[in-house]
């Protein structure tokens, strides 16, 4: 069974919705972003979302465009993404790691080299925003075959002729995007949530995880309550960005900051102690 | 049925021009794309649409443009004989419009109220905001803080015709900036938005549509050519920036396979300096803005920046369909740096009493570069896409900054 697989299980066998949390790798330095990576699990991350940086983020906010600006200017890379991933998977062998980011990186450096070296670095998913079903097989079938899921996207705007099309190559879970908009600005309702969900899940038996707009331990607890997992990413970034100093270095405590905000935000979701789950 | 083998059969059903092109978006705009599609396939089979095209094509641009013949140039460049494609002469002074009224007569089909575009050199959003006021509709343009500096005539045009002018400030704040900052915007404004994107690039069918709006551009000058001369050119000259004005001319010719096709890429301060705008030259194949195309990138795959003194070409990519006839071979693919389209821009003015936009200036360079290796039995159609009031004070600026003065008393 893949990780991610087997964390759904074990968060369906523990009682209750998963915590996905994103960050940018190489923000603000290669080192900071190792330390927060590595402090992810024991903060009450489920599953991790690991941003490649990209030049050209269109489908983030501001939050999340900073903070490939950091990452670009600290010096990441695509090779430099999988180092942390490698060194992460060195300590932790349980948790999903789930690499987000756009195509033309992975293009660039080449696809069949990179979903082998993704795979031996420890790479469990991809989540490529502008590859939808009808671009994505180029990258999805050479993912799938080193045992890479390939997690697509679905929207408000998915209608029910289209979500078919969406879910036939689906694998790992399915990502409700739950705002027609950029990544952190606007929230959607509780209600358009679950009604969403419950639609997805009649075209699916896939895990459904939902995210984009939600900030609050309150918003990640009641997306828990309809779905599988609740994905946090530019709240977390906000917090990273918020303990720079004044030159864009990480400032002392910001690494605890940002752990202790994942940690506020999990524990809205546990039915059960934290840590019940392997990591 | 197909007589014969052509080059204008693309694209594909599934928006590829080989492997260039395609539908790089996020899934919340891809049924939005796919809307456009659809609505954009029954328009064009549809007699009242094209009619109505037409009509404002002819007594709102004012097209036919003519094709003039440049006496002056000619005898100066010393070689081949010199029409210019004079799209300056379109209401709003480029070429831009021909698809802007296309693309409004489509957004009103399609029950839409507003409107969004990116601009570089600012003709583009003209065009998109003089046809928003023309058709009633609501206009955002997306423009780099640095454009909206060295364009600022444009900036006052559009909000003057009612468009709400959005700074872009990400990246170096040009075009590229503009274009991410548009595709934000439609996915958070899905339903009553139309994005008007102004080049034969972005996503299916955006690349295929543009090129049909603006293939007016060739069709005539093919017409016009042969009654001029006879028979049809020997070549034919445009600057490339997405390439919407190129593609637009040399469309109609792609199977005349006795004419040669010259697009002229923005090479900036020389293809070595690595500050350019030449990414078919410079570049190579990625995914960007929706397509598959070449595009000025590093090692690792980010997105470089482009410089051109010409804001409409200085972009880091180009539109698919050229990228595919780049790679066949079927299409000439060169360059002309800042200087070459300053002096190229300063002659027109002098010889021909035209003021070209740095944009075209680009192209009439190439031709100053081989027309006298031509002949004067060589037949060239350079296409004039733009006018240069809204570059003067660029001009100004660059002539300054190189010690130049004009002859005259202008100095």
């Amino acid at each position: 069974m893949s990780r991610i697989a087997a964390r759904f299980a074990a968060l369906k066998g523990a009682g209750r919705a998963g915590l996905v949390t994103f960050v940018t790798a190489g923000d603000p330095d290669a080192a900071t972003a190792q330390a927060i990576l590595d402090g992810l699990p024991a903060a009450g991350a489920d599953l991790i979302e690991l941003g490649m940086p990209f030049s050209d983020p269109m489908a983030d906010g501001p939050a999340i465009q900073l903070a490939s600006q950091r990452a670009l200017a600290a010096g990441a890379t695509l090779a430099s993404t999988l180092d942390m991933v490698r060194r992460f998977r060195s300590k932790d062998a349980a948790t999903p790691i789930i690499l987000m980011g756009y195509y033309n990186p992975i293009y660039s450096h080449g696809v069949a080299a990179f979903c082998g070296e993704a795979a031996a670095a420890g790479v469990d998913g991809l989540i490529i925003v502008d590859l939808p079903p009808e671009e994505a097989e180029e990258l999805a079938a050479p993912a799938r075959a080193q045992g890479i899921d390939f997690i697509f996207l679905t929207a408000p705007t998915t209608d029910e002729a289209r979500l078919p099309v969406v879910l036939r190559q689906a694998s790992g879970f399915v990502y409700y995007v739950s705002i027609t908009g950029v990544t952190g600005t606007a929230s959607a309702s509780q209600d358009a949530i679950a009604s969403a969900v419950s639609r997805l899940r009649r075209h699916t038996s896939l895990p459904v995880a939902v995210g984009f707009g939600l900030k609050t331990a309150r918003q990640v607890a009641e997306v828990a309550g309809v779905a599988d997992a609740a994905v946090v990413g530019s709240a977390i970034v906000q917090r990273l960005a918020a303990g720079l100093d004044a030159n864009g270095k990480a400032g002392p405590g910001l690494v605890d900051d940002v752990l202790g905000l994942v940690a506020e935000l999990a524990a809205g979701l546990c039915s059960k102690p934290q840590g019940s789950l392997p990591q | 049925m197909q007589s014969k083998n052509t080059l204008r059969a693309g694209p594909d059903d599934s928006g590829h021009f080989g492997i260039f092109g395609g539908r790089y978006v996020a899934e919340t705009l891809m049924p939005l794309i796919l809307a456009v599609e659809k609505a954009y396939g029954e328009a064009k089979a549809d007699p009242a649409f094209t009619a109505q095209l037409r009509q404002y094509l002819k007594t709102y641009v004012g097209r036919p443009s003519p094709l003039y013949f440049a006496s002056r140039l000619t005898e100066a460049f010393g070689g081949a004989k010199i029409y210019l494609k004079r799209e300056d002469l379109n209401h709003t002074g480029a070429h831009k419009v021909n698809n802007c009224v296309g693309q409004a007569l489509l957004a009103k089909r399609m029950g839409k109220t507003r409107i969004i575009a990116e601009t570089g050199a600012g003709q583009h959003g003209v065009a998109t905001a003089t046809v928003c006021a023309l058709f009633g509709l609501d206009c955002v343009i997306y423009m780099g803080a640095t454009d909206i500096e060295r364009q600022a005539p444009n900036v006052y045009r559009m909000k003057l015709l009612g468009a709400e002018v959005k700074p872009v400030t990400a990246g170096a704040a040009t075009l590229k900036d503009a274009m991410n900052d548009a595709m934000r915007d439609w996915v958070s404004h899905v339903d009553d938005t139309y994005y008007m994107i102004g080049t034969v690039a972005g996503p299916h069918p955006y690349p295929m549509m543009v090129r049909d709006f603006q293939t007016v551009i060739g069709e005539e000058a093919k017409a016009q050519i042969l009654e001029a001369e006879g028979r049809l050119p020997d070549s034919l000259v445009a600057c490339i920036g997405g390439g919407s004005n190129a593609m637009g001319l040399f469309h109609p010719f792609l199977d005349d396979s006795e004419v040669r096709i010259i697009g002229v890429e923005a090479a900036g301060h020389g293809l070595s300096s690595g500050q350019h705008a030449a990414s078919l030259q410079g570049g190579r194949p990625g995914v960007l803005h929706g397509n598959r195309t070449y595009l000025l990138q590093t090692a690792d795959g980010q997105i470089t920046e482009a410089h051109s003194i010409s804001a409409g070409l200085d972009y880091p990519g180009v539109g698919p369909e050229h990228a595919w006839l780049y790679d066949i071979g079927r299409v000439e693919y060169v360059s002309a740096t800042d200087d070459q389209a300053l002096e190229a821009f300063l002659l027109t003015t002098r010889l021909e009493g035209i003021i070209p936009a740095l944009e075209s200036s680009h192209a009439i360079a190439y031709a100053k570069t081989v027309a006298k290796g031509l002949g004067p039995e060589h037949v060239m159609v350079v296409s004039l896409s733009g006018r240069g009031d809204k570059d003067v004070a660029t001009v100004a600026k660059a002539l300054g900054a190189a010690g130049q003065t004009l002859a005259g008393d202008l100095s």
